[in-house]
Parts: C-alpha cells; structure tokens; sequence
C-alpha cells in the first residue's frame, strides 16, 4: 500500500533523529573512555604500551565501520552466548570506532604541549601520572576542544550506517517512509536537511573555537 | 563459547571474493582521479575566482560534509530517477562517491593553495611563465606536496567508504560479503574475513602513497 507522503512523516523523521543523537551519545561516552587509554597508551613513555594504542587505532581505522559493524552484530551473540539488539552491537561497534579517533585526536594534542612542559613538571619532582594531570591535561584539553567538536560531526554522520545492521535512526527511517511513500527524492531532501541541521551548527562551533585558540596564542 | 568457526565453505568463495575485491579496487581508483579533479578545480575556484564561485563551492563543501555519504548515495541512486535520470548501481556509486570525495578534496587542497605565498606566484610571473605555468609548477605542485599526507589519508579512508555502495547492491567487496553470507550462512566468518581483506588493502594503498610520494617529491 502506497500513501502520500504527508507532513506527519516529517514529523516521523524529526523523531528518529533523536535515535541518531542518542546513538551519537552513548558512542562519544564510550569512545571518548577507551579513547583516553588510547591517547594515554600512545603517549606512554613505555614503547610496548605505545606499540599497542598504535596498534589499535592502526586496526580499526583499516577497516571499513560497515565491517566493524557487522562482525560486533554477528560476533557479540558468539561471544555473549546470547542474541544481541542492535542497539547493544552499534553502541559497542560505534564506541570502539569512536575510540580510535579520538584516542589518535588526543594524543595530537597531548604532543602539542612542549616538551619543556613535560620536563619542568619532572624537575619539580612530579611523576609521569602527576606530570599529565597537574601540567599537561589542563593545557591540552583546550587545544582538544576543537578537533573533538569537528570528529562529533564525524559521529553524528556516521551512525547513518547504523540503519544497515537495523537500527532504526534518522536514515533507516528515511529507508522505511521511502518503502510506504515511495517518494526518495522527498524523502532523502528532508533526511538530508535534518542531518546538515544537525553538523553545520557544530562545525560552525568547531571553526569559531579554532579561530579563538589560534588568537590565544 | 560453544561456536564452532568454519571458515571453509568461505575458501570456497575465492573466485568470488576476487572479482569483489577488484570492483572496489576500479571504484576507489576511479573515485580518487576524479575526486582530485574536482578538488584541484574546486580549489582554484575557491581561492582564486570571482565572489559568486567561492561562495557556490563553499556551499557544496558544506552540504556534502555535512551529510552523510549513505544518504547521498540513495539521494544519486533512489532519488534521481524521479528526476527522468536512471543510473545503475555502480554509475551512480561512482557519482556520489566522487561527489563526496570532491569535497573534502576541495578544503585540504584549498589549505594547500592559501599556503602558497603570494610573492611567489608574482615571482613566477616575472620570471614570464604563463598563467598556467604558473599554476600548475608554482602553486598546484607545491600544494599538493604540503598537503599530500592529509589528502591520500582521505584516500584511504573514502577506499574503506566504498563499501557503503553495497547497500544500493554495486557489486563490490561488501556486497561479495553480504551475498556469501545468504549462501553459506556464516555471518562472523565472512565479515571477519573481509574485514582483513580491507585491512589488507587499505596498508596496501597507504604503501603505494608512500611510493608514489618519493617518485614524485623524493629527489628534490
């Protein structure tokens, strides 16, 4: 059965969105976790540590997500025993995904900071945790805003790709009304404006704290 | 863990798996040509032409980075052809593909281009080459040496991206997958299996950039 396609399936789609959000969400808290042991270990003044964090975001970021997100889909249920939902395989697949990214960001930023910095701290007595804490971290997370900011557009884009394993967020409900309207072109426009809502205000955010850093300096 | 892994009925899929495998190989190729074409003129565009231009390529910069590349995909392939336009999978794959890539291609190059000094195209002016001479031997080359790393990790990441045009059944590597998935029924194992192919591929591209880099700026 074919019906139009009406204002209510916008009003549809804007609900979806929230799926995408929600997603983008629970990704950024995951990831940004493992992210930070991943910038940790990359930093480490241990070479294997550092081998290991080169080693993972070298894994993940080789592999295409549809893959990451098919193997957590059809892996986790090996692994659990149990049947998972979409909802637990992207969260997993999206978070490790996410880490790599930001783990690698981070670093950047972590390696931003002049070595002096590093040394000054270790003159005043301070251990390698004590020296990331007190000296490092606190300069770092400002260079560090930016980037991250313009990697949750990244995020945000990405989860589209959730739809395929059957998560329903804004693109696998664009999939859906397109199958009861069959209006694409419509469909995917409003699909589309509704994600752009979604990036440009936070790439605009992105540019405008870059710019500001770059005056701060 | 009681699952036993059975990686056999997939060996018997190899022919298979290589014609995958070359599809995404000609798809990311094609793409990179023709994403580096438009950026190159995205790029002088944006940078050097009258106001109009910058702000239509600023536009197309910015509604393609800030979509994601599966909805493009279905705008070109489901969309158009309520426009009269019909395209088949892999056609409209490549289009939106190199659309998307030409977009990114057109900031980093764009960095590029704003990082030439404008004494030395005015050098290179005095010097008599020509308009184009210029371009191409004292802006385009040393922007794309400056901003090489950045634009062939963008290649890598779209030839990972490519697997995305499985979903409208182009028939590349992921679509191979997800069609020996239907016969054999081993879903972790052909994911698994594939996904180290593009491991494999994606070090593979990362190593001819690497090549291709010291061919073309090594001596210098």
């Amino acid at each position: 059965m074919i019906r139009e396609f009406a204002l209510i399936d916008v009003y549809y789609l804007l609900l979806a969105a929230r799926w995408t959000l929600a997603l983008t969400a629970l990704a950024f808290v995951g990831g940004g976790l493992l992210g930070l042991v991943v910038a940790l270990l990359r930093v480490s003044p241990f070479a294997p540590l550092r081998a290991i964090g080169a080693g993972y975001v070298n894994l993940v970021q080789g592999i295409p997500l549809l893959g990451w997100l098919f193997v957590f889909f059809f892996g986790l249920p090996i692994v659990a025993g149990v049947q998972v939902s979409a909802w637990i395989a992207a969260t997993v697949a999206f978070s490790f995904y996410a880490a790599a990214f930001l783990g690698e960001i981070w670093r950047g930023c972590l390696q931003a900071i002049p070595r002096q910095q590093w040394e000054a701290g270790a003159s005043l007595g301070l251990g390698f945790g004590e020296q990331l804490r007190h000296v490092i971290v606190p300069q770092a997370v400002r260079v560090a805003i930016p980037p991250t900011v313009g990697f949750l557009v990244q995020l945000i884009k990405n989860t589209s790709l959730g739809a395929v394993i059957g998560f329903v967020e804004l693109t696998r409900e664009g999939q859906l009304t397109n199958a009861a309207t069959y209006r694409p072109f419509t469909v995917y426009i409003v699909v589309a404006v509704i994600y752009f809502a979604m990036c440009f205000p936070l790439t605009q955010l992105s540019r405008r704290l870059e710019r500001r850093l770059r005056v701060a300096r | 863990m009681k699952y036993t892994f059975n990686f056999r009925d997939i060996w018997a899929q190899t022919d298979f798996i290589l014609e995958g495998i070359g599809v995404t190989l000609l798809l990311s190729s094609a793409t990179m040509v023709a994403g580096l074409a438009i950026g190159i003129l995205g790029a002088a565009a944006r940078v050097y032409g009258p106001g109009w231009l910058r702000g239509l390529v600023a536009g197309y910069v910015e509604v393609i980075r800030n979509t994601p590349l599966i909805v493009q995909l279905f705008l070109v392939f489901f969309g158009l052809p309520s426009a009269g336009i019909r395209l088949d999978a892999l056609t409209a794959s490549l289009i939106a593909l190199a659309i998307n890539l030409g977009a990114y291609a057109i900031e980093i190059l764009r960095a590029g281009l704003e990082a030439i000094p404008r004494t030395q195209i005015e050098a290179g002016h005095c010097l008599g080459l020509s308009g184009p001479q210029v371009f191409r031997h004292v802006v385009l080359f040393p922007a794309i040496r400056t901003i090489y790393p950045a634009l062939t990790s963008q290649f890598v990441l779209l030839m990972l991206a490519t697997s995305v045009v499985s979903q409208i059944s182009a028939p590349d590597l992921f679509h191979v997958a997800s069609i020996i998935q239907s016969r054999t029924f081993r879903d972790f194992e052909i994911y698994a299996v594939v996904s180290v192919i593009y491991l494999a591929l994606a070090l593979a591209f990362k190593l001819g950039f690497a090549l291709l880099h010291r061919l073309a700026f090594g001596r210098r």
